[in-house]
């Protein structure tokens, strides 16, 4: 009963951070537009970055924190060598770029405005994501 | 350090914080959403948390029109086209492969996960490749097209004129004393 009482507290923890940005500094909390926008700017993008310095270093200060104090949170996946997680990085890293935005940006502040792409996008991505855990299941492989 | 960085840096801190609260930082929670067969309801609940408490700010701040520091950056509008489809696509493929989004696999890397690491690694190289193919696509595309009246013209410009118009040997009319 626990772990969905955190799961539930986790995501409302998720939102607040997202409105604290929204209604703060006016962005959007969508990981992979900061990175994206970090390592590899585009033309179109906006070029203020020190707020997606800021944002990835208390992201990555919390993960930190999490490994000193409560590395029992972090388990990697059982079975998933370097090969297949880089593939899927790779994979990850195109699709969230040319989508422009993954399940922070489409899902966590996209869904909440009633945006059709992000609603258009969640529903791919779960469904594609599903469809793949089931191959795996089917192959013996997850 | 701004108002804005301040912001930001604890609204990554929450964000992370919720992540491990949640477990989200664990792939086989995630895995255990993706997998119908035997459904873990975690994400879910994680997802509907956040967009329930996001959901009166979001509209708080489209009604304000602008935000405490700032102005509001919204995407620019547009349609569901195919990079949407296609990039959500792949990204669904490299989500239920190994059961990581950007915001977990970055969270988990810097509590010491390694495969997290791999994944970031991956991320990073599949983002700047695709920004490395558009770009050399935008310049073919460029070479491509019908070039601007300016761009045909250019040669014309560099062309030396001709004595007599040349600026430089142009003789000035000087004002000094030895003027007639």
């Amino acid at each position: 009963m626990l772990i969905f009482v955190e799961a539930l507290l986790g995501g409302m923890l998720i939102g607040l951070s997202a409105a604290i940005l929204w209604l703060g500094i006016g962005r959007i909390a969508g990981i992979s537009g900061v990175v994206g926008e970090l390592a590899a700017p585009s033309a179109a993008g906006n070029r203020h970055q020190p707020w997606r310095w800021a944002f990835l270093a208390g992201l990555l200060f919390g993960g930190l924190l999490i490994g000193v104090f409560a590395p029992e949170r972090v388990l990697p996946l059982a079975g998933a060598g370097p090969e297949r997680v880089l593939v899927a990085g790779v994979l990850v890293g195109v699709g969230t770029r040319l989508a422009n935005g993954c399940t922070s940006g489409h899902g966590v502040c996209g869904l909440p405005r009633g945006s059709t792409r992000s609603v258009v996008a969640t529903a791919l991505y779960i469904g594609v994501a599903i469809g793949v855990v089931g191959v795996m299941r089917l192959l013996g492989a997850a | 350090m701004t108002p804005q960085t301040l912001l930001a840096f604890v609204a990554g801190l929450l964000f992370a914080g919720g992540l491990g609260l949640a477990q989200m930082t664990r792939p086989d929670v995630v895995i255990g959403f993706l997998d119908v067969a035997d459904w873990d309801p975690r994400l879910a609940l994680v997802m509907g948390g956040a967009v329930g408490v996001h959901l009166v700010p979001t509209w708080l701040g489209l009604r304000r029109g602008r935000a405490l520091f700032g102005p509001l950056h919204l995407p620019e509008p547009s349609r569901v086209d195919w990079r949407l489809v296609l990039g959500s696509v792949l990204f669904g493929l490299g989500w239920g492969l190994a059961g990581y989004c950007p915001g977990p696999a970055l969270v988990a890397a810097a509590a010491g996960s390694l495969q997290a690491v791999w994944l970031l690694a991956g991320m990073v190289l599949g983002m700047v490749g695709l920004a490395q193919l558009e770009r050399l696509l935008s310049n073919q595309s460029a070479s491509n097209r019908i070039p601007t009246l300016r761009e045909r013209t250019a040669k014309y410009s560099s062309m030396p004129l001709g004595p007599s118009m040349s600026v430089k040997n142009r003789q000035m009319p000087s004002r000094g004393p030895e003027m007639p």
